[in-house]
């Protein structure tokens, strides 16, 4: 067994909040750079202004957006490690407190939905465990603003809808809602499991690299058909029309009941905010 | 083009949807929360904690200002979460809107009524946009935290003109 201070994993979390809210990642930053070119006008003006502001972001400890997120945490939990004076989730949350309150990102969480007072220090933050095989902890942060997440959608689809169905769920969803979630977006897609497993692979999907393929080469296709079809809309940087309308499309799937064929869309701005740490 | 947004409430009828301008002058940041807040206070006929006539309203929640620093990111959040809000500030003279993405039939429609101007601004480049705000005064509810409302002074902020007082709009659904 390894034994690992609670007090590591909250630094690494700290650290985490700051950064990510800091730095666009590498890939975002150069699938934009990539993108400008393709762009005139407005479209062009707009995605110079995402890269500018990136740069900004980062000199000066800036958060690139003030809306700093709800802290979503994907972790594979290694079944050799031991966590002293204290659990995983306590770090999670301690972490998130300290890194959103010294780094002065906004605090966005509110303790009831309906009450809606603020927690003040963005905790709880959303912590989804995998246990897996190891003596390591991967940390996966990821800061999803209010405004995407609410352009995102699910739908419990039957099997005859087919391929075709989930396509027009897809395109639906974006073209309905991608105009108010900060275009160019990353479009992740769950396909299959439940209700409630849907939608977390949908999220989870979000986390590949920009430009990686699917490792299943059926979906693979899938993804870049989506993506070529998403971007035929013309909503364009947000969304004022153009070519740029997604970066990529993630599809993550599951199997799933014989009467069954949820979808699921998860929606995210192009400030596209997460990184993964090994401890 | 460069304007003042007092000289803009004079004439508004000079702006058409698509048109970039890099505004001068007072804005009020107000999301969610403000606006159900003002809303009740004028339905209970309390004093609103600013005057609302010919004012630019601004949907925005700032991050907290880092010492050293007047205010934090402050990039614009979804304007139609406002929709249902905005045709009566419009009615009680609010002139200008500052958001992002689409709005209602029934907003632009009041815009046009009410010959004011929706501006948008690009979203998640709130460091950049720090960098316009010259001075910031807490004006009404502390207690909302990031929603309470501001006052800015801003200089040289990039908007495009989304929808025009004749209520042509930017966006092409």
């Amino acid at each position: 067994m390894r034994r690992i201070e609670s007090k590591a994993i909250i630094n690494v979390v700290e650290n985490l909040c700051a950064n990510v809210n800091f730095e666009l990642s590498t890939d975002v930053l150069k699938s934009l750079e990539k993108s400008v070119v393709f762009e005139k006008g407005i479209a062009k003006d707009i995605l110079e202004e995402i890269i500018e502001n990136a740069f900004i972001a980062k000199k000066e400890r800036i958060p690139l957006c003030q809306d700093t997120g709800t802290a979503s945490f994907f972790i594979k939990f290694g079944n050799d490690v031991i966590i002293e004076n204290g659990d995983i989730y306590y770090a999670i949350n301690k972490g998130v407190s300290l890194g959103y309150t010294k780094n002065y990102l906004r605090k966005s969480i509110v303790f009831d939905p309906l009450k809606r007072k603020n927690t003040q220090d963005n905790t709880p933050a959303n912590v989804y465990i995998e246990m897996v095989s190891g003596d390591a902890i991967e940390i996966t942060f990821l800061a999803k603003g209010g405004g995407s997440e609410n352009a995102s959608s699910l739908k419990m689809l039957t099997p005859s809808a087919g391929w075709d169905g989930v396509k027009e769920f897809v395109l639906n969803t974006v073209n309905e809602k991608g105009r108010n979630a900060c275009p160019p977006l990353i479009i992740g897609v769950g396909i299959g499991g439940d209700f409630s497993s849907v939608g977390f692979i949908s999220k989870k999907a979000l986390i590949r690299e920009i430009d990686s393929e699917n490792k299943n080469i059926f979906y693979n296709k899938k993804e870049k058909e989506l993506l070529n079809e998403v971007n035929k809309l013309n909503i364009g940087p947000m969304g004022m029309c153009g070519i740029t309308t997604a970066l990529a499309v993630f599809i993550e799937t599951k199997p799933v009941h014989i009467a069954s064929l949820p979808v699921a869309v998860n929606i995210q701005c192009h400030s596209f905010r997460r990184k993964t740490v090994i401890i | 083009m460069k304007v003042n947004l007092q000289d803009l409430v004079l004439d508004s009828r000079i702006l058409k949807a698509g048109q970039k301008v890099l505004i001068r002058g007072t804005i009020y940041t107000a999301r969610d929360a403000a606006h159900d807040r003002i809303v009740k206070m004028l339905d209970c006929n309390k004093e609103i904690p600013f005057k609302l006539e010919n004012v630019t309203i601004y949907y925005c929640g700032p991050s907290p200002a880092k010492p050293g620093a007047i205010i934090g990111a402050c990039g614009p959040t979804t304007s139609s979460r406002m929709d249902i809000f905005t045709p009566r500030l419009l009615r009680e003279g609010v002139k200008f809107l500052i958001g992002k993405g689409v709005r209602s039939r029934v907003v632009v429609d009041s815009i046009k009524q009410n010959s004011a101007v929706y501006f948008v601004v690009t979203g998640g480049v709130a460091a950049l946009l720090s960098k316009t705000v010259k001075k910031v005064n807490l004006i009404a509810f502390e207690d909302l935290g990031p929603e309470a409302i501001y006052k800015l002074e801003v200089e040289d902020m990039p908007l495009i003109v989304a929808i025009d007082s004749f209520g042509d709009t930017v966006f092409k659904i």
